[in-house]
């Protein structure tokens, strides 16, 4: 059975790993290379990188660390933030990561998305999207690390990049982002009924029940968590044995013989 | 003894080297047929589509060089694309696969669930009896990296080393003699991935 996976989210600037709260205040947690093994170490399904620095120095020194990553990590490594032309993307994948995470690029110009899943398979092509929900209930898409409104209906534009071509959406909710009251359950429903590929819950998880009502309710393949991890409050392991216990299929660790 | 990984020129090989390396081995990573005639081993990974992976083989002259070697015997681990092209064709586009081994590729109807089926499976095997070396260590239901939208069904059943469960059953590995090759990918896959090429190396 297809096991709901949990992927620790480490917010890269300049080299270190930093958590946004509500995208604005940052505070450093160590070096993401390191932060990546533990992970990994404790079971991991996925690793997701997001350079939040997005400049070109950002981008060099995130493509060392993916590197370095892929040197010592066996699971799954996806890399957003600053992705902008197919040419990044073929940086990133030839660097080691297995999918890039796209955002700001496609909402100026979507057929980046259809041109990087026909060169990369889709399979590779993760489009980010932050959305926000507007006072007529509906969704709005932002770009730019969540500071630029795009006009776009959110329900509308996850269908638009299926279609063109997105192996898997990493749905962040704007709302909830950094403030550890759990996924907003309602707008992951509405995406996961709607789209035929996979989706990444993102944005809010404060204790693990979060983790299960996102897999859940909301009906998401996987969960992105940031903050719950990288101070130490749990492990990967606790989350998932949490997860086990509610009965969502989890994979079990791998116990060398 | 000489591990030679394939460059297709569709995706990264950084993976599956360094992967190799951990399994206990030094690959050599090439797109020279000599190399391949020469290997002792030869890993074939893929990403992207069939069709611009079997289209640059042609070009580098590796198609023959691939079938040759798998001809004579060399030990042949496919992996995802690598599994898929082992067919004349596939579904998805395009372009002369190796046709070793005689079935479709197929996408997933998507009545399944999520296409691509993306993400850690479990799978079983079939005969414990006669259980593939390559699979020494792995117990049943042990979970492996899936990222994919089509599948293969081999006319043969006889071939089907593993299998898994994603809405229905389907093949996720064939054993035909030297041939092995999964459509999970063990360079993605953790302890699990790094047994099976470890395995894979004492072949």
């Amino acid at each position: 059975m297809l096991a709901k996976r949990i992927i620790p989210c480490l917010d890269v600037k300049d080299g270190r790993v930093v958590k946004g709260i509500n995208f604005v205040e940052l505070r450093d947690a160590g070096d993401p290379v390191e932060q990546a093994t533990v992970y990994d170490a404790q079971g991991a399904d996925e690793i997701c990188f997001l350079d939040i620095s997005a400049s070109p120095e950002g981008k060099a020194t995130i493509l060392d660390i993916v590197r370095h990553t892929a040197d010592c990590v066996f699971v799954p490594l996806t890399v957003g933030g600053g992705v902008r032309t197919v040419d990044d993307c073929r940086k990133l994948l030839e660097a080691g990561a297995d999918k890039v995470a796209i955002n700001t690029a496609a909402t100026r110009r979507p057929e980046l998305i259809s041109e990087a899943a026909k060169r990369f398979g889709s399979q590779a092509i993760v489009v980010a999207v932050d959305a926000k929900k507007t006072p007529d209930g509906r969704y709005e898409i932002y770009s730019h690390g969540g500071r630029t409104p795009e006009g776009l209906d959110g329900l509308e534009w996850c269908k638009q990049m299926a279609d063109m071509g997105a192996g898997e959406l990493l749905l962040t909710s704007m709302d909830r982002d950094g403030t550890r009251q759990g996924y907003e359950l309602e707008l992951t429903r509405l995406i996961v009924d709607a789209v035929p590929i996979p989706v990444i819950a993102s944005g809010g998880v404060g204790v693990l029940d979060h983790m299960t009502e996102g897999l859940t309710t909301g009906g998401a393949d996987a969960v992105l968590a940031a903050s719950i991890f990288h101070y130490g409050e749990h492990t990967i392991g606790e989350a998932k044995a949490h997860l086990r216990a509610a009965g969502v299929p989890i994979r079990e660790p791998w116990n060398a013989s | 003894m000489a591990t030679v990984v394939i460059d297709s020129g569709s995706g990264n090989l950084r993976s599956v080297h360094r992967a190799l390396e951990a399994a206990g081995c030094v690959p050599e990573c090439t797109a020279d047929p000599d190399v391949v005639r020469r290997a002792d081993r030869i890993v074939v990974p893929g990403q992207g589509a069939f069709g611009d992976c079997v289209h640059n083989l042609e070009n580098h002259g590796m198609r023959e060089a691939i079938i040759e070697a798998a001809n004579s015997g060399t030990p042949y681990l496919g992996i995802c694309l690598g599994l898929q092209i082992l067919f004349a064709s596939s579904e998805e586009s395009e372009g002369q696969g190796l046709g070793l081994l005689d079935g479709d590729v197929q996408r997933f109807a998507p009545d399944v669930g999520k296409v691509p089926h993306m993400g850690w499976n479990s799978v079983t095997w079939e005969n414990s009896e006669s259980r593939d070396p390559i699979l020494e260590g792995i117990p049943q239901e042990t979970y492996f990296y899936f990222t994919h939208s089509y599948h293969v069904e081999p006319t043969d059943s006889n071939v089907i080393a593993l299998r898994c469960h994603y809405g229905h059953d389907f093949v996720a590995a064939i054993r035909s003699e030297n041939l092995f090759a999964c459509q999970f990918h063990p360079e993605k896959s953790q302890g699990a991935g790094i047994a099976l090429l470890a395995n894979f190396l004492k072949a």
